[in-house]
């Protein structure tokens, strides 16, 4: 497998002509760039714009690249990106494993196989038929990082993803986001206003 | 194709208004070509001024278009004021969305058998209290100032405004206000009205502009309930316009320019009312009035909805006991025995009507449902192209139906298009639309952008999205659209009458045809087969969310 790479190629983002954030960094595989900042300037839009939801009233220039490709005329669908929210986001209207198979890509052979064995390497064995409404906040933590691994995403962003839980959970699953993260050689990219997420993640740090 | 949703949408509310308009201006002034008039003239306005107490009937569409939703308005104006989140406040928010349900001809019926000399109500008072043996001589329905005609609009507009006003008014957090209101030394009901109504009027607006355009041009509710000589405009322009004489068509247009006329003058009316409310509550603010009158405004607004939505629920149940009941006497409260028979003598007329009715209702909400997801998700999709021409969507709301329906069915003919269940259907669309994008439009754009965001980076085209994502959280309220919607074309009189040239029968024009000299029994039957149609649509509505999502909690507290 060859090894994936996020290019922010002098990635400018602009708001009524007021320049929000310049950019221009390489993301290797396994490597986590952390930006941090107070609310209102602009990093979530930073990845809004690199996974292809930018809002209408800001302008954006430069060019994002993945793996040699670029990405940014691309919908978003097709990018690549994955994303990881404060809420886990899991779709209300479906099961555990319902929420799995949609991420699933369709081509793909063996789904109830695989999907047994991933929910149990998660220590979520069983939970294929459950309501997300009824699991706890580590387990949907879980369900929606699995979730995201199985969409086979080439690189990650990740917004505030723990700033929700409680605090003796979020190391705990901090620990795992980024184990399974690195173990999968995805660039990620965090956006947080928690130091300790920047350290945990251990990767460069850009201050807004 | 989606990028073409609005457009359609945009062509099929202005289109037909702005054509029906134009196409009874000419034979208003004697062109009608049909008829084999082909000269310009003012016959058609000195026949009209002629006509018999034209002037009465005018002045009662006026005064109806203008009683009718100063009165509603007060009372849902009243009521909310004194929300509390109690028993009766929770049920009569319940209550709204079947009552809405409920077609105007139903309820006028049901109120007729309610208030009439020998109607329920009279029935439960004699002799005992009353005195009476016989029906007392009183003229309750088709009073000639038309005030039972008014009462049955009130209380069949009071649902309607009351349903408009608690969708806007959670964006302006009446909590917040009226805290800050009753911390300054403002009693609740007043803390309420000086700083949530001046907000919440002008997003109420619009509604109240089609209640005015609608109590003043009404026609069944006037057949049913309205005066007999003069009847109101509206009604008069209908007897012309379906005269066997086609020469009276000429007088019929130049009727519906005036209705418009009559329409536009109760608008400005209201504006000039508007104006000097407006100045009085700013006065009255300005006071730093307090207390005075709160406990009298509570009650005035409690008496008034419970009044009127006990007047509607009654109407239901007195059309329910008419439409079983076997001998019933007059003094005697309740009928001596109960039957089927009005039913099955009725078996075999039903079978069309209720056909057309559903299949007109069910197809008409069916292409509403479509153009309207299309054109909000086409909006989702291109952000930039939101369709906010509000006005344009309340347009067939707000120009009297007699008005412009006549000018269409002057087009069809010069088309020479056969009069059909298909143009009734495409008719019907006209004012279902309007409904079905008001009730889903509010939460389809405020759904949480970061599901589809979510769902898209997972690799779902914006198609599946729509298919798996969007539109799964989004059922219970698009049927519940869809349900308003298809009350609303079931509803229709004037639409289905004219477009399907008296051809096409429906519950409700079966209803309509029976007000004059038909027998309570049967009239009570079709008048609840009307009111059943939308009703298992609303019970529908609700109960395939439940039973669908009965495994996601989730879901069940958003539905």
């Amino acid at each position: 497998m060859s090894e994936h790479y996020l290019e922010l190629r002098d990635l400018k983002l602009t708001l009524a002509g007021r320049t929000l954030i310049h950019v221009n960094t390489v993301v290797r595989g396994g490597e986590v760039l952390t930006v941090m900042g107070p609310s209102g300037s602009g990093k979530s839009t930073l990845l809004a714009a690199i996974a292809g939801f930018l809002p209408a009233a800001f302008t954006m220039q430069g060019e994002v690249w993945l793996d040699g490709t670029r990405i940014d005329p691309v919908p978003a669908e097709q990018r690549g990106v994955g994303l990881l929210f404060q809420d886990p986001l899991l779709f209300p209207h479906m099961s555990v494993g319902g929420n799995l198979r949609f991420a699933m890509p369709s081509g793909e052979q063996d789904k109830t196989a695989r999907l047994k064995a991933q929910l149990d390497e998660m220590n979520l064995g069983g939970f294929s038929d459950r309501d997300p409404a009824t699991l706890s906040g580590g387990q949907k933590a879980r369900v929606a990082l699995l979730r995201l691994l199985l969409s086979q995403p080439r690189a990650v962003l990740l917004d505030e993803p723990f700033s929700k839980l409680d605090t003796h959970l979020r190391n705990d699953i901090r620990r795992q986001v980024f184990t399974r993260l690195t173990q999968a050689a995805l660039p990620c990219l965090l956006v947080t206003h928690d130091a300790e997420d920047a350290a945990a993640a251990g990767g460069q740090v850009i201050e807004l | 194709m989606l990028r073409t949703a609005p457009v359609v949408l945009g062509i099929l509310m202005a289109g037909p208004v702005v054509l029906g308009l134009l196409l009874v201006i000419l034979p208003a002034f004697g062109y009608l070509p049909a008829v084999g008039r082909d000269e310009f003239s003012t016959l058609p306005w000195r026949e009209l001024f002629s006509a018999p107490g034209i002037q009465q009937s005018a002045l009662l569409s006026l005064v109806s278009g203008l009683v009718t939703p100063i009165i509603a308005l007060t009372i849902v104006m009243l009521f909310l004021a004194g929300i509390s989140g109690s028993k009766l406040d929770r049920l009569i928010r319940r209550l709204v969305s079947p009552l809405l349900a409920i077609p105007h001809a139903a309820a006028a019926f049901g109120l007729a058998f309610l208030i009439a000399p020998s109607g329920f109500l009279a029935r439960l008072v004699s002799p005992a209290l009353s005195g009476w043996q016989r029906p007392p001589d009183l003229f309750i329905i088709n009073d000639p100032l038309g005030l039972t005609m008014m009462a049955g609009l009130v209380t069949k507009e009071i649902p309607f405004l009351l349903l408009m006003a608690l969708a806007a008014l959670p964006q302006l957090d009446p909590g917040r206000r009226v805290m800050m209101a009753r911390s300054l030394g403002y009693r609740p009901v007043l803390a309420w009205l000086f700083t949530v109504a001046p907000a919440l009027y002008p997003m109420i607006r619009l509604p109240l502009f089609a209640v005015i355009a609608f109590a003043s041009s009404v026609v069944d509710v006037a057949i049913i309930l309205g005066p007999g000589l003069p009847a109101t405009l509206s009604v008069r322009i209908l007897g012309w316009f379906s005269d066997p004489d086609l020469s009276l068509r000429l007088m019929a247009s130049a009727g519906a320019i005036l209705q418009v006329i009559i329409s536009l003058t109760a608008v400005a009316c209201w504006l000039v009312l508007e104006k000097m409310v407006g100045r009085i509550w700013r006065y009255w603010t300005a006071r730093g009035q307090r207390r005075q009158f709160n406990g009298a405004l509570l009650i005035s607004g409690r008496v008034g909805i419970t009044v009127a939505v006990m007047l509607l629920s009654a109407s239901v149940v007195v059309l329910t006991i008419n439409a079983f009941a076997g001998p019933w006497r007059f003094p005697a409260s309740l009928p001596a025995s109960w039957t089927w028979q009005h039913w099955v003598s009725t078996t075999s007329t039903l079978a069309t009507p209720v056909a057309n009715t559903l299949l007109i209702s069910l197809t008409s909400t069916a292409i509403a449902l479509v153009l309207v997801l299309a054109t909000l998700e086409n909006e989702q999709r291109h952000g930039s192209s939101r369709f906010t021409a509000l006005w344009l969507l309340y347009m067939p709301m707000l120009v009297p139906q007699v008005a412009f329906i006549f000018g269409l069915v002057v087009f069809t003919e010069t088309m020479t298009w056969q009069p059909g269940i298909w143009l009734v259907i495409l008719g019907h669309c006209v004012f279902v639309i309007p409904y079905v994008f008001l009730t889903l439009s509010e939460t389809y754009r405020r759904l949480d952008p970061r599901w589809v965001h979510m769902a898209r980076s997972l690799g779902a085209s914006p198609n599946r999205v729509f298919w798996r994502i969007r539109l799964p959280i989004l059922l219970g309220t698009a049927l519940t659209a869809s349900a308003i919607g298809m009350a609303v074309s079931v509803g229709q009189f004037l639409p289905t009458q004219l477009l399907g040239a008296g051809r096409v029968p429906t519950v409700t024009t079966e209803a309509v045809a029976l007000a004059s000299g038909g027998s309570r029994n049967v009239i009570a039957v079709w008048a609840l087969l009307q009111s059943l149609i939308p009703a298992a649509g609303f019970i529908l509505a609700l109960a395939i969310p439940r039973l669908l999502w009965r495994k996601r909690r989730a879901m069940q507290e958003s539905a």
